[in-house]
């Protein structure tokens, strides 16, 4: 056994040595690509669980009057699901790429501050540690544990002492206000590393686009997320000091909480696609061999997207009985932030347009990504006029539409930007034979459990409840929903296979496996801690197209 | 988009400072923070249910403003001596800094008294006592936290760690401060001069 720091071969050391010494490396480290692996790895883990606690859900409610799991536990189970999908998965997730990436595609050796970037990882981890802990902690082990039960959005006055006494959501408060603050940092790194540390000759204008999200995702993180801690800070005063932010016997507004909430929360649906959204931008190019089409367009839809996000959050209110002027507003802007997102579908399907399409398992991934989000945007469409919502919020039809924004739309580039990114970070390709298993049995699985879901919506079952009456028109569809989780936990379960069996016994992946066009497929798969040993020029979009072809390079054309 | 003929050597390539970036995302993150206690004030004014209501008890800081808004003017006047390599000079303006800033914490610090004290006005009172105590305190926990990061500055001043070359660091540091003095400006306007 060597271990290798730095691109240096130490000394080898006993077995149980460099075990430590392999796990002390890991936990000391700052470098932007163990930390990016990091944040991907307990990603996945939290995805895993919640995907548990999704399934046993699903199992209560595949029959009527079904008693798999009690009202109290489902209302647990749907709470730290939703929770933990998006504090624990989306956003870590997201980071990991960002973090491994965005100093590799701009030709850096790490971020802005790597020692604050260590910090941010280690609050999210052990934020959903602490949120994870509540099942065992609060008022101890009660019954099935004191995990929170007010939803992912904890409505106030659920969350007054009164009706929510323990600590299950201060735990909830707390778990996810830790992890924000590692948020808050890793967005200010991210955007501090793009805007100083770019390489010589990369203007704003020659940046991958996957860097173009990333900055404005970190700008939309920075603004978005501090509201959600100042408004859990009030929670907090409520709950311990006696305040009275939302305390309606003291002249407090419930609906406060509500705005402040969403403020945060409609924004943080983009800070989850947008980086979706970037993963689709460099995959789509390289496997139609085209340059992405409309870069210049791509960005000022980005951009666009980001700044009209901070002002559609009164869509999730509609029912709330807001001023008929606030909910015209409210409408008007929701269908407004469909125009830029729906340029990107088109930029995409533009760059596709006349290339030569690989079909590898990165691009398997955004096509079916772009048919489902295509569904996602018009049902959002379709939610964004009011009546239209005071009719079916709260119902499955919403379930199915944001759970099509977020797997169609998000999980999806996810399996993509690994597919695509797995030889990079570890040398390894992926097998495509375990992959079109895994996509086509999960793509499978996700329509069927979420294309019925619609149904049961229009056909009036809320969101939310534990269980429901035979003879409603639900029953057969409700049995279809659960059977597709089936097919969705088998298809993770050929994921997760794919990356054990590819990581044990896999094909070597080359430095540049897909014949890439951004500087991370300049150096070494997996590359060295410093990166690059000098660092790069650029003169185009595209630096590797112009090395491999010197005779036509793009800055002639661009 | 017609100049990529030219290749750009390392030399004529600048970027901005990282630590001024980084320094103006935390003060774009922390404006959104105050945001929503700003806007949670503004919503609530004359909206409590029992007294004391803010014209019969709140009072304009101004001894305390005029010394926080004047530390602005000394740690920028101290930064420019640290640049001009006048040791002396930065030490007594940064110790200056540091005596408004505290003056004004004390000024808040007897005002909290005799609200809770005098007009029986705490947290729980009603929704002023609420929004007022959250908003100010959270300006006065910015306060502390940067004449934390001040002194720590003065102590490596006076231990001989500081020159010319961290003058850089320095400013980060001071906008930081002067973001402090900005916020207070607002709360003050929101607080004070909206009744």
């Amino acid at each position: 056994m060597t271990v290798i720091d730095g691109g240096l071969v130490q000394p080898a050391d006993s077995p149980k040595q460099s075990t430590w010494l392999w796990l002390h490396e890991w936990a000391t480290t700052v470098d932007h690509k163990k930390l990016g692996l990091m944040y991907i790895s307990s990603g996945l883990l939290f995805f895993v669980i919640a995907g548990l606690e999704a399934s046993m859900m699903r199992i209560q409610l595949a029959l009527p009057n079904n008693d798999f799991v009690g009202p109290e536990t489902f209302n647990r189970l749907m709470t730290v699901h939703g929770t933990t999908m998006v504090f624990f998965v989306g956003m870590p997730v997201f980071f990991g790429f960002g973090n491994y990436l965005v100093p590799l595609m701009i030709g850096a050796r790490d971020l802005a501050f790597p020692r604050l970037n260590a910090f941010g990882f280690w609050l999210f981890l052990f934020g959903g540690l602490l949120f994870y802990f509540s099942w065992l902690g609060g008022d101890g082990l009660y019954g099935m544990g004191t995990a929170p039960d007010v939803g992912w959005f904890a409505y106030s006055p659920l969350t007054a002492p009164a009706f929510a006494p323990g600590n299950s959501t201060d735990y909830w408060i707390l778990g996810i206000m830790i992890a924000g603050f590692g948020s808050t940092g890793t967005a200010l790194n991210f955007v501090a590393t793009i805007l100083c540390m770019r390489c010589p000759g990369m203007t704003f204008m020659k940046m991958p686009l996957f860097v173009w999200l990333m900055l404005v995702n970190g700008f939309l993180v920075l603004v978005a997320l501090t509201p959600l801690t100042a408004a859990q800070v009030m929670l907090l005063f409520d709950r311990f000091l006696g305040s009275h932010f939302f305390d309606t016997q003291a002249g407090g507004d419930a609906v406060l909480w509500q705005h402040f909430f969403w403020v945060f929360g409609h924004p943080e649906v983009y800070i989850l696609i947008i980086p979706a959204f970037a993963i689709a931008s460099e995959i789509t190019p390289v496997f139609s061999r085209k340059p992405i089409f409309g870069y210049e367009i791509m960005v000022a839809a980005t951009v666009g997207i980001g700044f009209i996000s901070l002002g559609v959050w009164a869509h999730h209110m509609f029912t709330v009985g807001l001023s008929s002027g606030v909910n015209t507003f409210f409408a008007a802007s929701t269908m407004a932030i469909a125009v830029p997102t729906g340029i990107k579908i088109f930029n995409w399907l533009g760059t596709m347009w006349g290339g030569r399409i690989r079909f590898e398992m990165p691009m398997l991934w955004v096509t079916a990504f772009l048919f489902e989000f295509v569904i996602a945007g018009l049902t959002g469409v379709m939610l964004a006029v009011v009546p239209f919502d005071w009719q079916l919020s709260d119902s499955y039809f919403v379930v199915a539409h944001f759970h099509f924004v977020l797997i169609g739309g998000l999980l999806y580039n996810i399996f993509a930007g690994i597919y695509y990114w797995f030889p990079k970070a570890t040398g390894k390709m992926l097998s495509k034979k375990w992959g079109h298993w895994h996509f086509w049995v999960f793509v499978f699985g996700f329509n069927l459990t979420f294309g019925t879901m619609h149904f049961q919506g229009l056909l009036g079952m809320p969101r939310r409840i534990y269980t429901f009456d035979p003879g409603r028109g639900w029953d057969m569809l409700n049995l279809i929903t659960s059977i597709g989780v089936i097919f969705q936990v088998l298809g993770v379960l050929f994921f997760v296979w794919n990356v054990v069996s590819s990581l044990a016994w896999g094909e070597d992946a080359d430095d540049d496996p897909w014949d890439g066009w951004t500087l991370e497929w300049s150096t070494t798969s997996p590359p060295p801690a410093y990166n690059f040993e000098t660092i790069p020029t650029v003169r185009s979009r595209r630096p590797l197209w112009d090395l491999k072809h010197p005779e036509d390079p793009d800055w002639h054309h661009e | 988009m017609s100049t990529a003929n030219e290749t750009i050597t390392a030399d004529e390539w600048t970027l901005p400072s990282r630590g001024h970036v980084g320094m103006l995302c935390l003060i774009l993150t922390e404006c959104a923070f105050f945001a929503i206690f700003i806007v949670a004030h503004l919503f609530y004014l004359g909206k409590s249910l029992v007294g004391p209501y803010a014209a019969d008890v709140l009072e304009l800081p101004v001894v305390g403003t005029i010394f926080l808004l004047s530390s602005s003017i000394t740690i920028t006047l101290a930064i420019r001596a640290l640049r001009q390599g006048h040791q002396a000079a930065f030490n007594a303006l940064w110790l200056t800094t540091i005596i408004f800033g505290l003056i004004f914490l004390i000024g808040t610090g007897f005002e909290w008294y005799g609200l809770i004290y005098d007009q029986g006005l705490t947290i729980r009172t009603n929704l002023l006592g609420t929004t007022f105590y959250s908003l100010v305190g959270f300006h006065a926990a910015h306060v502390t936290i940067g004449l934390l990061m001040l002194t720590g500055v003065l102590i490596f001043s006076f231990a001989g760690l500081i020159h010319v070359g961290e003058a850089e660091r320095v400013d980060v540091l001071s906008w930081y401060w002067h973001f402090v003095d900005a916020v207070w400006v607002v709360v003050l306007t929101v607080i004070y001069l909206i009744v």
